[in-house]
């Protein structure tokens, strides 16, 4: 019997690793939930949107490197790298709506139209991304790697279990929640987010009380920028970079922004962590935490892994099916900012 | 009835470019591109059944397809029976029992009364169905991967001619298809949407990773064909005089008129989802489609149940995708999972959709073959351009070495841009509906 052993397993191998996947999933949910309350379509390039944004920001990283920028030996390059490929993204995402949707706001297209344009801004996107950087990982994660790692925490505390923090889990958890709280404070505290809330909620009525639509949407695309490119950023610092990753991500961040409920930011963010922990916690082998609380002759003979760590697409479906099931509009009863 | 002389035309054209590919690179490629555009046209032509009839967007066909393939593995390759004496059974009970604990669950929530007590027995009934399912399913997956894993490790088909694949096939996809419209057809379209997305994940993740199924990455290949393989008609004296008399190789000979037998079955199999689907639109259940299509809420009014309507026509469209997958599979005569890309089987059905036009079965098909084509011939074509636009580079430079490896992606920013092109000016598509 050793609960805090049990507590450290579950903390080092479970918790923190969900606690950053889960900032990486709301950030991407934000951006999605974001699109479908002002331009109430679903964004389906936005995980290639991510890929995209993200190599920007890892070719930054090597343009600094080789002249020299670096985070000081500590923080990753990629951290200074960001304002970079965010403006490139800004550039893009701007392009592309003047490209593409602008038209079909115009005639007032079906939403379903605008999400085939997202499919046609996709192939690009992904073949501009396959194009300049390819289909191979890469790793661009620099600095201090730990916060602290597995022989740090043994020699304070003597206990036998590890427990470490990586530098990339720590800079997401910490990124996110800054992220996040400037992003609720735009949307309550400021004229132009109190006009997005105002647009979103009710169209008509935003452009009767002389809000201009055109300068709202620019302001989401804007801000879904900087959220894609600080949400890739931070997925590929954590994991690595692989294109075809960023397109799997659509799966969980569309789950994430529908289970919390499609155009509330709030259930994106309860969305991003309730399926980042059910897909890390039902994939977990949950053994050595048993095997820590239990008596020796008890302690479990097989994994304890309630399914293999390939399913964990069929976790975040399972989840879908079920707030699809109970509660279609989700959590926190989206539709709005 | 008129003759739509534009219609003609077109697809005229398509034939002749497919008949200049012939003359300029070779009669195999032509035959090759030709058969998958065949395939290509009944994939488009499914997806066409629940867009252009219903206004249903369905990302998942690269599940329903890979399912489709997945039935050719189960009907067509001969039994393993050392695997299935070790763990047949197991596996089989373990299955039924994991699909029973989620049925029990399901009357569970339908009887007892709302309440903590019900959630209790509703937890309780997964898990201990969960811990017997694997009771039995565990040691008997991996008794069977045991069984010869370098070629075997799987419980092998039924050994039935492959042929009668195609419609199981359509029926395990219709299967899922009915699972996903059940849970998510009736509420916004974009659910739909997502629930497909992720269904095919699934598929996918299961072909990969249940090797006791059908070998997972590693693969089956040597899957039964239902032509004749070249390799068997070489040696047939008939084949040898053809090539004589025509002055081609027989090898050449023989793997062209296997090409022709796979051309025929899938010209058979197209023409007559075509004639069905024409008498089906054009019948009072066609117009009732597409007036739910154009206004639910009329629709509605008028007494038809939109959601019943919805179901049928996407678990419809989801077979001809799975009978599409199994065609595939035996043309190829393996399955690899890994193969299974949505960019390639999803978003291109859909840019071959709409650039034929929604709504046409006619349309899809030509869209199909326009974009098949387009597919394999902007790889090289990709190629030759990127060598040009680099070509002012250093010979040793390295980004014109990178930029020339990665080049075949161009071909996904071309689709992208014909898709955008098309929504945008023609957003009809090549052939209109009616």
């Amino acid at each position: 019997m050793d609960p805090v052993s049990a507590l450290v397993t579950v903390t080092n191998f479970l918790l923190i690793p969900a606690f950053a996947y889960g900032s990486q999933l709301a950030l991407g949910a934000l951006g999605i939930t974001l699109i479908y309350s002002i331009l109430r379509f679903s964004h389906f390039a936005h995980g290639d949107v991510m890929a995209f944004g993200t190599m920007v920001v890892i070719f930054t990283t090597w343009g600094f490197q080789s002249i020299g920028i670096t985070g000081g030996g500590i923080l990753p390059t990629a951290l200074l790298a960001i304002p970079v490929g965010i403006v490139v993204m800004i550039g893009y995402l701007l392009v592309a709506d003047r490209l593409v949707y602008r038209f079909f706001r115009k005639v007032k297209a079906k939403p379903l139209t605008f999400v085939m344009a997202s499919l046609g801004v996709m192939f690009i996107t992904n073949g501009l991304t396959r194009l300049f950087i390819g289909t191979s990982e890469r790793r661009f994660e620099d600095g201090e790697r730990f916060v602290f790692s597995v022989r740090d925490f043994r020699e304070w505390t003597g206990l036998a279990e590890g427990l470490a923090l990586r530098s990339a889990q720590f800079i997401t958890i910490i990124t996110a929640v800054l992220v996040m709280v400037a992003l609720f404070w735009f949307l309550t505290r400021t004229k132009s987010g109190k006009s997005m809330r105002a647009y979103s909620d009710n169209e008509d009525l935003a452009l009767l009380s002389g809000i201009n639509p055109e300068r709202v949407v620019t302001m989401a695309w804007v801000i879904v920028a900087s959220l894609v490119v600080i949400a890739g950023t931070l997925y590929g610092l954590d994991k690595g970079f692989r294109p075809i990753n960023y397109f799997q991500l659509l799966l969980p961040m569309f789950a994430a922004a529908i289970v919390g409920g499609l155009g509330s930011p709030i259930g994106a963010v309860v969305g991003g962590y309730v399926v980042a922990f059910s897909e890390m916690g039902i994939t977990f082998a949950w053994r050595r935490f048993f095997s820590h609380l239990l008596p020796d002759d008890m302690a479990p003979a097989g994994m304890v892994q309630l399914l293999p760590v390939d399913y964990k697409f069929a976790v975040t479906f399972a989840i879908l099916v079920l707030v699809l099931v109970f509660r279609p509009t989700g959590i926190f009863r989206g539709k709005s900012i | 009835m008129t003759v739509n002389w534009r219609n003609v035309g077109l697809f005229g054209a398509m034939a002749l470019v497919l008949v200049l590919v012939a003359a300029l690179q070779s009669w195999q490629l032509a035959l090759t591109i030709l058969n998958m555009s065949l395939i290509s046209a009944i994939m488009a032509l499914g997806v066409n059944m629940q867009w252009g009839y219903a206004g249903l967007f369905n990302v998942g066909i690269m599940g329903f397809t890979a399912v489709g393939g997945l039935a050719v593995v189960l009907i067509g390759v001969p039994p393993v029976t050392e695997a299935w004496a070790v763990g047949g059974l197991g596996a089989i009970l373990g299955v039924l029992l994991g699909i029973a604990t989620i049925f029990g669950a399901m009357i569970v929530y339908q009887r007892m009364a709302p309440g903590r007590l019900r959630g209790a027995a509703i937890v309780a009934v997964v898990v201990v169905g969960w811990i017997v399912a694997r009771y039995f399913f565990a040691p008997a997956t991996q008794a069977i991967q045991a069984v010869n894993p370098a070629s075997e490790g799987f419980l092998g088909g039924l050994g039935l001619p492959v042929i009668l694949a195609w419609p199981v096939g359509a029926l395990f996809a219709a299967a899922a298809a009915w699972m996903v419209g059940k849970v998510s057809l009736g509420l916004r379209s974009d659910y739909l949407a997502i629930a497909t997305l992720g269904i095919s994940e699934i598929i996918i993740a299961v072909l990969k990773h249940e090797r006791w199924l059908a070998r997972g990455v590693n693969n089956v290949t040597g899957i039964p064909r239902p032509v004749t393989r070249p390799v068997d008609l070489q040696p047939q004296p008939w084949v040898q005089e053809l090539a004589a008399r025509l002055g081609w190789t027989v090898s050449e000979t023989a793997a062209i008129l296997s090409a022709l037998g796979y051309t025929a079955l899938f010209a058979i199999v197209l023409g007559a989802l075509i004639w069905l689907a024409e008498k089906a639109l054009n019948s009072p259940w066609g117009r009732m489609m597409r007036a739910i299509r154009d206004n639910e809420t009329a629709a509605r009014a008028m007494g038809k149940n939109v959601t019943k309507r919805h179901l049928n026509i996407f678990i419809l469209g989801s077979a001809v995708c799975g009978l599409a997958g199994a065609m595939m599979v035996s043309l190829d005569g393996q399955l690899t999972p890994v193969s299974y890309e949505p960019l390639r089987f999803t978003f291109l059905i859909w840019v071959m959709v709409i650039v034929g036009g929604s709504g046409n079965n006619w349309g899809s098909v030509l869209g199909a073959m326009a974009i098949w084509f387009l597919w394999v011939q902007a790889e090289p074509a990709g190629r030759a351009f990127m060598d040009f636009v680099t070509s002012w580079m250093h010979e040793d430079s390295g980004l014109r070495a990178h930029l020339l490896v990665q080049s075949a992606h161009t071909r996904l920013i071309i689709m992208g841009t014909a898709l955008l092109l098309m929504l945008r000016f023609a957003p009809r598509g090549l052939i209109p509906e009616r």
